[in-house]
């Protein structure tokens, strides 16, 4: 707990009373011999968005994968409105209302654009119509291709559909990883965009990005990942004006 | 400088090159020549046989002799009339359906749509169907009556268990077969024929619920271990695990009988309210339990496929990370699949055992499994019709042949009808819509054809 009040301590914003969602307690993991991740402390509020920012192999993703439920930490804690998580496996996460667009999108490739979102519904006896009305207001896109293959669409309108599918769950809390990995640069503002209107409508991101610049400009509050350990954090426009960071990840060092 | 200008010479000349494909390289004649090869080794294989003084006695016959030719001709001409003919053929068809439709007033192609859309005519040609199913055989040889029971029927459910393992989950099972002698060996147990004495001895008919719940436990008892595996080491484990039921059920002779297996099982009867009946060696009244059985499971199946079991199935088949990150439990799942698929072997051992009357280990060689699958997949996975018309034509095929043909030439002829629908048909006679879907989409590059893997990058 000490951790929580050291992070909100530095961020400093005036929100810093609002309910604490999801929390990391020093949590620490591992493959086979090799320590990915050295103690991550990390702090998601409710309605908040963050970012979570680092070159390859900071451990962005074994973070996001570790608070899904797809790895398990060996020391330390993931806890979800002050509820132990870890070791939780991932399909009951789910349950509790995390909802996990993974990385590379992986949509259901031979089902249509309807089918996998019906399939995004799947911890819901039946399919709420109102979900399904609310992922075509915010993708358009979709509602013109809902009968066609979903392998078929774009690598950008895949996206829209993995986060689509995942927020047919109703997700308190949506665990987005490099939503912006191999689109082009409209496409990816388009997704932002969305992404922060998902937010106003009351979903609470962790947004994992290698796009410091675009992450940072969408979140509330953001974390530097180096080498499996936070190396930054505080509010988004500290961080984007943070000469280290400009430095190291907005490739203005050399300038 | 002079090097220079030779690599520029040279560049575009090689790229026309690499652009070029040779005309007997492009896909067309790829499979001329597959079929070629095909034909050749019918020939080799069907053609005369080898003696010990003249060792080349076998190929010089089989390349002089006319059968060369009739197995040539026969590869080639289902390559040229798939290739050339193809398309005016369909044209005529679609034509001669047009015709038809206009003449009769309707729109082309409604029978389809209003099949689907009217449900009392579906469920009237169900009936129909299932009418004829009844009547039919009893108009049969008596040989073809056996056939139908002890093969077709068995396979049949055999095979529709499997669909569930391979085709919705999609899970590679090459030791299906097994389960069925577990079902066999239950019967055997259970009506006391083996040589351990069974707690009571059963009625067939309660055997039924007992060795398919036997079936459910060694599905899943294989299944906990070995489904954190995936494709091709799941196939190995599953074709392991049908070699351990085999080697038991052979050298165990303390509990299974060893060699000798078990004799003398008694037939299916019914002693119940003032109805007493025995099924007995005749094949139509264990046809009639067959199909009862079959119709049975095929209604629990399609139920199972068009509820969230069987959406969970098509997602884990589709992409197991997606699937658990949408909330799909993929081991409880997969597990399910597994006993699931199981269970009708229970049923068909039982049937069959009591049927035939005798079991030994013989009866369940790995031929079988391997068989089990090619009906599955010749008939189109996932695709409960498809896999009834896979399993019947592959069943009849050998036994239609056995009057013609060198009966130990049989299942080459099967190989090779395997080998050509392999090549200008992978969906299957009548294949599901789904596999349809992933083939096209492979084929358009942006899928994956094969039914059991996962896409790369999978999970730690």
């Amino acid at each position: 707990m000490s951790t929580t009040t050291e992070l909100r301590k530095d961020t400093g914003t005036p929100d810093s009373a609002e309910e604490t969602l999801l929390e990391l307690c020093s949590m620490h993991v591992f493959y086979g011999a090799i320590e990915a991740l050295k103690g991550i402390d990390l702090t998601v509020r409710k309605g908040e968005i963050v970012a979570l920012l680092g070159g390859n192999g900071a451990g962005k993703t074994t973070t996001l994968r570790t608070i899904s439920g797809m790895l398990q930490p060996r020391q330390g804690e993931v806890r979800y409105r002050g509820e132990r998580i870890d070791g939780i496996k991932s399909h009951e996460l789910v349950q509790f209302g995390i909802g996990h667009v993974p990385e590379g999108r992986r949509v259901f490739a031979a089902m249509t654009v309807r089918d996998n979102l019906e399939m995004g519904a799947y911890r819901f006896s039946s399919v709420d119509p109102a979900d399904m009305d609310r992922v075509f207001t915010l993708f358009p896109r979709l509602a013109e291709r809902r009968s066609q293959l979903a392998g078929t669409l774009s690598g950008g309108e895949q996206q829209m559909l993995a986060i689509g599918r995942a927020l047919m769950g109703e997700p308190e809390l949506l665990l987005l990883d490099e939503p912006s990995m191999g689109l082009a640069p409209l496409i990816v503002q388009q997704i932002f965009e969305i992404i922060e209107e998902i937010n106003k409508q009351g979903t609470t991101v962790l947004l994992v990005e290698q796009n410091a610049t675009q992450a940072l400009g969408l979140a509330n509050r953001g974390y530097v990942l180096e080498t499996g350990s936070v190396a930054m954090s505080g509010p988004a426009a500290e961080l984007l004006s943070d000469p280290r960071i400009r430095e190291a990840y907005l490739g203005e060092g050399a300038a | 400088m002079s090097t220079v200008d030779t690599s520029q010479n040279l560049t575009p000349s090689a790229a026309a090159k690499l652009r070029r494909t040779a005309w007997y390289r492009t896909e067309r004649y790829t499979r001329l020549w597959a079929m070629i090869a095909l034909g050749l080794l019918l020939a080799l294989v069907t053609g005369e046989q080898g003696n010990t003084r003249d060792i080349f006695y076998s190929i010089t016959h089989t390349l002089t002799g006319v059968n060369l030719w009739v197995c040539l001709g026969a590869t080639v001409g289902v390559w040229a009339l798939r290739e050339f003919a193809a398309t005016p053929i369909k044209g005529a068809v679609s034509a001669a359906r047009g015709s038809a439709a206009a003449a009769a007033g309707g729109p082309v192609g409604s029978l389809r749509a209003r099949f689907q859309a009217d449900k009392r005519l579906r469920l009237g040609a169900y009936a129909v169907l299932l009418v004829l199913v009844l009547v039919v055989p009893s108009g049969l040889e008596r040989s073809w009556q056996t056939v139908l029971v002890d093969q077709i029927a068995i396979f049949a459910l055999l095979a529709i268990g499997l669909n569930v393992v391979i085709g919705w989950a999609g899970l590679l099972d090459l030791g299906f077969f097994a389960f069925f002698a577990v079902g066999a060996y239950s019967t055997a147990f259970w009506t006391g024929r083996l040589p351990v004495e069974p707690p009571v001895v059963l009625n067939n008919f309660w055997v039924i619920p007992v060795a398919v719940l036997t079936c459910l436990v060694c599905g899943v008892l294989l299944g906990a271990p070995t489904l954190r595996l995936r494709g091709d080491y799941l196939a190995i484990v599953t074709l392991g695990f049908h070699e351990i039921i085999y080697l038991v059920a052979k050298n165990a002779d303390g509990i299974t009988g060893g060699p000798q297996g078990a004799r003398l099982i008694p037939d299916f009867s019914i002693d119940f309210a003032g109805i007493e009946y025995t099924w007995s060696i005749k094949p139509l009244p264990y046809w009639y339990l067959l199909v009862f059985f079959i119709v049975l499971v095929i209604i629990l199946f399609s139920r199972l496929e068009h509820s969230r079991v069987g959406r969970a199935w098509t997602a884990i088949r589709e992409d197991e990370i997606a699937a658990a990150a949408n909330g799909v439990n993929t081991v409880q799942f997969k597990l399910m699949a597994f006993a699931i698929g199981a269970s009708t072997s229970g049923v068909a051992g039982v049937i069959f055992t009591s049927k035939y009357g005798y079991i030994n280990p013989e009866v369940f060689p790995l031929l079988q499994s391997i068989l089990i699958l090619a009906y599955v997949i010749f008939g189109g996975m996932g695709s409960i019709p498809g896999v009834l018309i896979g399993t019947a034509i592959l069943v009849w095929l050998p036994e239609a042949l056995k009057d013609w043909v060198d009966p130990s030439d049989r299942y080459m002829y099967l190989g090779a009808l395997l080998v050509v629908m392999m090549i200008y048909r992978p969906q299957g006679v009548w294949p599901s819509r789904r596999r349809q879907r992933e083939l096209k989409l492979a084929e358009e590059g942006s899928g994956d054809a094969d039914a059991t893997s996962e896409p790369a990058g999978g999970k730690n």
